[in-house]
């Protein structure tokens, strides 16, 4: 049987506030266990709440951001459960009305196709403690550094079809939330992480299946490693006519395979009731329409500016711009070397390339916007071919010196002496006097061979076009 | 509104609570009668009024986004059961 994958998103980012949701202590990542606490945020009985203002602000800009309204009437609810990484034994988080409904936006997919990905709502609430297994003793520590750092946690409706897909939203969410600098998204840091809800149905049928909820995805990768492996398991269990159990699981991307964590069928009681502690939330229209007009420029414009002054591709402009650090690194980059093409080839390849498989995000580039700059403008003015130009690129990154640097010391600058080239053009077709019968009768491979065997005798570093130009004399 | 053993036991559970047999007849029993006390609030008209959560009629209480000192974690770990002087320390937790 065919099935159709039903994929919904519970993105949590944690917000870029100075200090933590109920309480002065600061959100400042990393800091020794505990110091970073005080008797509000471990929980203390009495110890009261109040809401941090820029929590609020931050969540109405990311749902004005993503185009949603914005609840005038707004509270904040308490969730009970027991875990050991939540204090007070319950979060405070939002239940009926959350600040921020019916959002969404479109996503673009490989094929160039667009998809609206509509976004249910955005809550606030807070973040839970870290726990750590002790090794010493075999017991677990708790530490409550990040018991407290707010959240918005942003639920999509049930809209995606595909890994792809489910990557392609929590990409575009992403630049969203880094453009308006509301979170710093940092995926490795668990500053933005996803859970994710998939079911499979017959294709056609109306009703859903029965889903899991795959929780905590810190990359794009194990989102989309995860999404594969978990239609597969679902579909063998379908297809062997068993039944799906309605669970929480968890994803290792290190070993690549999800398990179930526990199931949810009674532990799912939270007994929401409004928070009695922290007071309603009530918006003006002149503090919303202020947010809204001092929202930064977006994505989406940005994009347009790029297909339209620089002319880049649509694709590539779309991933350019979906992440605010890529962003300004090509916006960087370009100026400094007047290519804007160029440097958009090279993202859509060589950076894009080593930011996923070292899995480090493009704020964290190992090399600046300058640097590389430099790289095209040797690349530009001759001075290397494009061939050695990825040769120095991966020097850049491993040895960390500026491209002039590596050129100078390797010798690699391009030979665009025409005699010296001359010489070796003439030698190797003088070697290969079949390649020219053979490009006569029509293959074009040949040139490619000849050219091929020219840069081999130059050591990678002849100019390629004097080099095609004079085996081209050979060949007329 | 019956309260049954059975929401009784859901609620115990909820709670990590173990409860004998005759405990929860007996909770069944009394918190049967505390919702029927409670319920006579449904016997007040509302009609006309705005819905809300709060008795007080104070809204947006907030905080500016500044840091305060946290507290000093010797401290904090003295309220810990147990504790290794910098982190709270529980039985192992096993997902």
């Amino acid at each position: 049987m065919e099935y159709e994958v039903v994929i919904g998103l519970e993105v949590h980012a944690e917000l870029s506030t100075k200090t933590k949701i109920y309480c002065g202590c600061t959100t400042e990542f990393g800091g020794d266990p505990n110091t970073h606490c005080c008797p509000i945020c471990t929980g203390m009985p009495g110890a009261l709440p109040v809401l941090n203002e820029k929590v609020v602000e931050y969540a109405v800009k990311a749902g004005l951001a993503v185009g949603a309204q914005i609840n005038r009437n707004s509270k904040q609810d308490r969730k009970n459960y027991f875990y050991p990484d939540t204090p007070r034994a319950y979060q405070i988080s939002q239940f009926d009305l959350p600040l921020c409904i019916n959002g969404g936006f479109d996503i673009t997919l490989k094929d160039g196709t667009t998809k609206r990905i509509g976004i249910t709502r955005i809550h606030i609430e807070d973040d839970a403690g870290k726990l750590v297994h002790d090794t010493y003793t075999g017991g677990t520590l708790v530490d409550l550094n990040r018991a407290g750092v707010p959240l918005i946690e942003i639920v999509s409706e049930p809209d995606m079809r595909s890994a792809e897909e489910a990557v392609a939203y929590v990409e575009k969410l992403k630049g969203i939330l880094e453009y308006i600098g509301v979170s710093d998204c940092k995926m490795q840091e668990g500053s933005l992480r996803a859970d994710v809800n998939l079911s499979l149905r017959p294709v056609g049928q109306k009703e859903f299946g029965t889903r899991t909820e795959s929780k905590n995805l810190n990359s794009f990768r194990a989102i989309e490693h995860m999404i594969n492996f978990e239609i597969q398991r679902q579909k063998e269990i379908l297809e062997s006519g068993g039944k799906v159990i309605q669970e929480t699981r968890r994803w290792d991307e290190a070993t690549g395979e999800g398990y179930a964590m526990r199931s949810k069928e009674d532990a799912d009681d939270y007994r929401y009731f409004p928070e009695p502690d922290l007071m309603p939330i009530k918006l003006s229209d002149d503090y919303i329409n202020n947010i809204k007009e001092n929202l930064p420029e977006l994505p989406e414009r940005r994009k347009a500016r790029y297909i339209e002054e620089l002319k880049l591709p649509e694709y590539d402009a779309g991933i350019i711009t979906s992440s605010k650090a890529l962003s300004d690194f090509f916006e960087e980059a370009s100026k400094e070397c007047g290519n804007p093409k160029a440097v958009s080839n090279w993202i859509m390849t060589d950076i894009i390339r080593i930011a996923r498989e070292n899995d480090i995000d493009y704020s964290d580039l190992p090399f600046s916007a300058k640097r590389f700059a430099s790289l095209i403008k040797l690349i530009d003015s001759g001075s290397i071919s494009n061939t050695i130009g990825k040769k120095v690129f991966e020097d850049m990154i491993s040895e960390n010196k500026e491209p002039e640097e590596i050129v100078k010391e390797k010798g690699l600058l391009q030979i665009s002496d025409e005699s010296a080239i001359k010489e070796v053009v003439d030698r190797v077709v003088a070697a290969n006097p079949q390649s020219i019968v053979d490009y006569k009768a029509g293959k074009d491979r040949a040139l490619g061979f000849l050219v091929g065997q020219c840069m081999k005798e130059l050591k990678g570093k002849g100019n390629p076009q004097i080099i095609n130009r004079l085996i081209m004399e050979y060949l007329k | 509104m019956e309260i049954t053993k059975k929401d009784i036991e859901h609620i115990a559970n909820l709670s990590m609570l173990n409860l004998s047999e005759d405990e929860v007849d007996g909770y069944a029993k009394d918190m049967q009668e505390i919702i029927a006390f409670a319920n006579q609030i449904n016997e007040i008209n509302t009609d006309g009024l705005e819905e809300s959560a709060f008795a007080l009629d104070s809204y947006n209480v907030f905080r500016k986004d500044e840091v305060r000192e946290s507290f000093d974690r010797e401290l904090l770990m003295q309220n810990a059961p147990s504790s290794n002087g910098v982190a709270y320390q529980i039985p192992p937790v096993i997902e």
